[in-house]
């Protein structure tokens, strides 16, 4: 039996009638689940990463979630430049959710979570997926050497084919795969197989995105668009308090209404399922419902939170250590001068435009289910799916679609458990579907914090301390971004206080680098000032020793010719970054209508250096949509708790970007670079803030201290 | 409760005649879901804010998400699956050519809100066209590939690229 098994687990790759699928894997791989799992999949052909048809045809698997990040195209590249791939064959489809194969360690090792977060995709499958490409083109020139019977290193590759350099034959690589030898492995490969990148011919140039047509004639697939047969709409009416339990005061009424087959009462909130959405809404709608008191959140207000976030601020008590190095109270002692500014922000939504939703069918035995949902965390929401079933996770079927916006949200599963609750109540397949009041209502918020910041300057201007705390809900999400390493401040001093109010909070795209950024850049800006020196001098002197990042806040500056004159009426801020291994620097040059308080931001330049970028011009979308969102949060986005409840309930009172808020010029530039790809997807959100901040600063010499810069703030610091 | 009065609608659908099943609840954009699965038009804010179920009905841009769908008997209702004409085309084209859609999801809707500011003005300024576009959202920020795409798609603009 075991030899049996082991001789199979070495198998790396299969033939069957559809041609040769290529099961990619690294020596992690062999656990004992991956090899049940494997000997149950061999005879399916699933499981497979890459399989050649005799036809010629390509398909690659996509592990990740594809949320408009544009990872589905980028990873599939990847594979198919080094294995020589004519990209016309590719064909891209998701895989299965089978975490020990298709997931990744966040080291870049294959087999770990399937999850899409911190811009990890790229950076994280590059070294692997090249890897593995080169592994299967190496199995065409072996195969085709052997066919030829001439050595492997007379046959070269192009284009899905394989050549004899000195004759005319030739063999495409769908005629290789019909009669390729099935060998025990791959064949090894090292990095010396690996093309130079000056041969790169696909990565770092511009292909289409795979997803995009189907996203330009409206037959993309996103969960919502699901419909299995005998389903269901559901709907939920959720506590208005977070973790209020629901009492349903007139289920008869509501049971009996048009269209509506089930009541379900969740822990949370309770559960209308009818024929139609229309249907579930009128139900809901007419839901009366008790909720209990005594939660933690009752009486919540976020605006008097910042009371007491200053008293915290203030106060002698230290927090969790972010940073310590030097001595901060010597440097304050000695110092010339000080500086200190609070600055404050607000809990922002995710607004991902596709609201929550998931399809779920629990079979009537509740033994297994089958679920379409668009996750950022599929693995993790197919292991909730079994949990609450009390089933094997082998028994969930999963089919991750398409994510109409993810932005961190869809990382929960809250929304999956939801839906599977209601199936298995109801013993038929349920469509939920969160409307957007839902989905605001009963978000997980980007956090609300407070940073006070102190620094001290000595006789030179030079800054000799830092001291910066942070106080807000949230715990880690609070901390990220709050370290300023490449700035060469002797002195630094960074702690974080963190208050559980009993309301949600989650990752929003670049996590707590938004509020940290803001705060850490806009500080800069009025200290630089403060000392007469040029705000890109200032910070020139303290990348004294980060040559890299330097070179990215000098790109920038030349963008948008720095020391130009700006026009009448306008001011320009700059600002500085580093997200997920990405440096960035960006420019904003913005007008303020004194009348309204708006702020406009006209122009915004961004250079940014990422290491190697697969795919450049996905990369500058995804810079562009960034800096989108970045100013959203920055002039328009706000939640408030007032009783402990959600005050903004739709985008009328929850405002985002709108096309109005384009600036006319959006320019950006990728540094060349060779280096390991670092993340790309929250790279350019981070400097938005402050950027527009300091041109504020620049235009009208006030500071901006309270994210967003909506209307009336500006009108007030305006006077 | 009382009874819903349960009916058939006929309007023309992407050029061909259908009839709906239809109470006095139905709402335009579920009713292109469910029953004819136009899965294209989507659901997002239910309340005419965000655009990402705009159809045309006759030929104007409309949010489907609150409209009653006996209101359309006896009109012309278009979908992005049914929007073939020139504009049209030339629109999604130029959609793919700039690669604008992130995530996807409001792009159907952006694509037919376009299509009825070019079908109007074939030559709109960057201001015409954030005027007609304003109602739109998209939270994935293509609007700077949005304004380009739209540009890019006028008669002259057009042929212009295609005779070079
Ligand atoms: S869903 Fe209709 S306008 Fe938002
Ligand atoms: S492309 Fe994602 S909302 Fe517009």
């Amino acid at each position: 039996m075991a030899p049996e098994v082991n001789s199979r687990s070495r198998r790396a790759f299969i033939r069957n009638a559809g041609g040769v699928s290529f099961l990619i894997a690294t020596g992690t791989w062999f656990t004992t689940k991956s090899e049940v799992l494997r000997n149950r999949n061999e005879s399916t052909s699933i499981g497979s990463w890459v399989t050649v048809a005799p036809d010629g045809q390509i398909t690659i698997l996509n592990p990740a979630a594809e949320m408009g990040q544009g990872s589905m195209t980028a990873l599939a590249i990847i594979i198919a430049e080094e294995m020589d791939a004519n990209w016309k064959d590719v064909r891209i489809e998701n895989s299965p959710i089978e975490p020990d194969t298709y997931g990744l360690q966040w080291g870049g090792q294959l087999g770990g979570p399937m999850i899409t977060v911190g811009s990890r995709t790229v950076r994280g499958y590059y070294h692997a997926l090249r890897l593995a490409g080169a592994q299967i083109r190496k199995c065409f020139v072996q195969a085709a050497a052997i066919k030829w019977n001439t050595d492997a290193s007379e046959i070269e590759t192009r284009e899905s084919i394989a050549f004899h350099t000195s004759s005319e034959k030739q063999l495409t690589y769908g005629e290789i795969a019909s009669f390729m030898e099935v060998p025990e492995s791959l064949p090894s490969v090292s990095e010396n197989d690996l093309k130079k990148v000056e041969d790169f011919s696909m990565i770092g140039s511009v292909v289409h995105r795979y997803d995009i047509p189907g996203k330009v004639n409206g037959t993309a697939q996103y969960a919502i668009d699901i419909r299995v047969p005998g389903m269901q709409y559901a709907m939920i009416s959720r506590s208005p308090v977070y973790g209020a339990r629901p009492e349903l005061d007139n289920e008869d009424e509501v049971r009996t209404m048009d269209g509506i087959s089930h009541i379900v009462t969740l822990s949370h909130g309770i559960g209308v399922v009818g024929e139609s959405f229309e249907k579930c809404l009128a139900a809901k709608r007419a839901l009366k419902i008790t909720w209990s008191q005594g939660n933690k959140a009752d009486g919540y207000d976020s605006r008097v939170a910042f009371d007491e976030y200053m008293q915290l601020a203030d106060g002698s008590q230290m927090g969790e250590s972010i940073t310590e190095l030097g001595d901060v109270h010597k440097a304050f002692s000695e110092a010339s001068k000080e500086y200190h500014t609070v600055f404050r922000n607000d809990f922002v939504y995710h607004a991902q435009m596709e609201p929550l939703n998931a399809v779920v069918s629990v079979a009537s035995d509740g033994k297994s289910a089958e679920a379409w949902y668009g996750s950022q965390a599929p693995d993790r929401a197919r292991d909730a799916i079994a949990t609450e079933l009390g089933i094997a996770f082998e028994d969930v079927t999963v089919h991750n679609c398409f994510l109409g916006g993810g932005f961190g949200r869809r990382s929960m599963s809250d929304y999956v458990v939801e839906a599977t609750q209601i199936s298995e109540k109801i013993k038929a397949p349920v469509k939920l579907v969160w409307t957007r009041e839902d989905d605001v209502q009963y978000g997980a918020f980007r956090p609300i914090s407070l940073q006070s910041m102190s620094a001290s300057v000595n006789q030179k201007g030079e800054l000799t301390g830092w001291k910066y705390r942070i106080v807000g809900t949230g715990d880690g999400l609070l901390a990220s971004g709050a370290r300023v390493p490449y700035y060469s401040i002797p002195n630094k001093m960074v702690d974080l206080h963190s208050i559980d109010h009993g309301v949600r909070t989650k990752h929003w795209r670049s996590v707590g680098h938004g509020p940290n950024k803001y705060a850490i850049e806009a500080f800069i800006d009025q200290i630089a000032r403060d000392q007469k020196t040029d705000p890109f001098k200032f910070r020139k002197r303290l990348l004294a020793t980060s040559p890299r990042e330097l070179k990215v806040l000098e790109k920038v500056a030349e963008m948008c010719n720095w020391t130009s004159a700006v026009p009448e009426g306008r001011g320009r801020g700059m600002a500085f970054a580093e997200r997920s291994g990405a440096l960035v620097a960006g420019v904003a040059e913005i007008s303020v209508d004194k009348e309204t308080g708006k702020i406009k931001v006209h122009q915004f330049w961004c250079a940014m250096d990422a290491g190697l970028v697969v795919q450049p011009d996905n990369a500058i979308a995804q810079l562009e949509g960034g800096i989108i969102l970045g100013l959203s949060s920055a002039l328009h986005e706000s939640i408030t708790f007032s009783g402990g409840v959600v005050q903004q309930s739709n985008f009328h009172n929850y405002s985002i970007a709108r096309i109005s808020d384009t600036p006319e010029n959006i320019d950006i530039h990728i540094i060349p670079s060779q280096e390991n790809p670092a993340g790309v997807g929250e790279a350019s959100t981070p400097v938005v803030g402050a950027a527009i901040a300091n041109a504020f600063l620049d235009l009208t010499g006030k500071p901006l201290t309270h994210m967003p810069f909506t209307p009336d703030r500006v009108k007030m610091i305006l006077g | 409760m009382y009874a819903l009065e349960k009916s058939t609608v006929s309007f023309k659908l992407n050029g061909k005649e259908v009839h709906a099943k239809i109470d006095n609840q139905s709402i335009l954009l579920w009713t292109l879901r469910d029953q004819f699965a136009l899965t294209g038009t989507k659901f997002s804010c239910g309340m005419s804010q965000c655009g990402a179920c705009t159809i045309h009905l006759d030929g104007k841009a409309i949010r489907s998400c609150t409209l009653p769908t006996s209101a359309v008997k006896g009109k012309s209702v278009t979908t992005i699956e049914g929007l073939n004409h020139e504009v049209g085309t030339r629109l999604k084209e130029a959609w793919i050519n700039e690669q604008v859609p992130q995530c996807g999801y409001c792009q159907p809707g952006q694509i037919m809100q376009a299509s009825a500011l070019l079908q109007e003005n074939d030559n709109p300024s960057r201001e015409d066209i954030i005027e007609h576009m304003e109602g739109v959202l998209c939270r994935c920020g293509a609007y700077y590939r949005i304004i380009k795409a739209i540009q890019s798609s006028t008669k002259t603009a057009y042929h212009g690229s295609r005779s070079e």
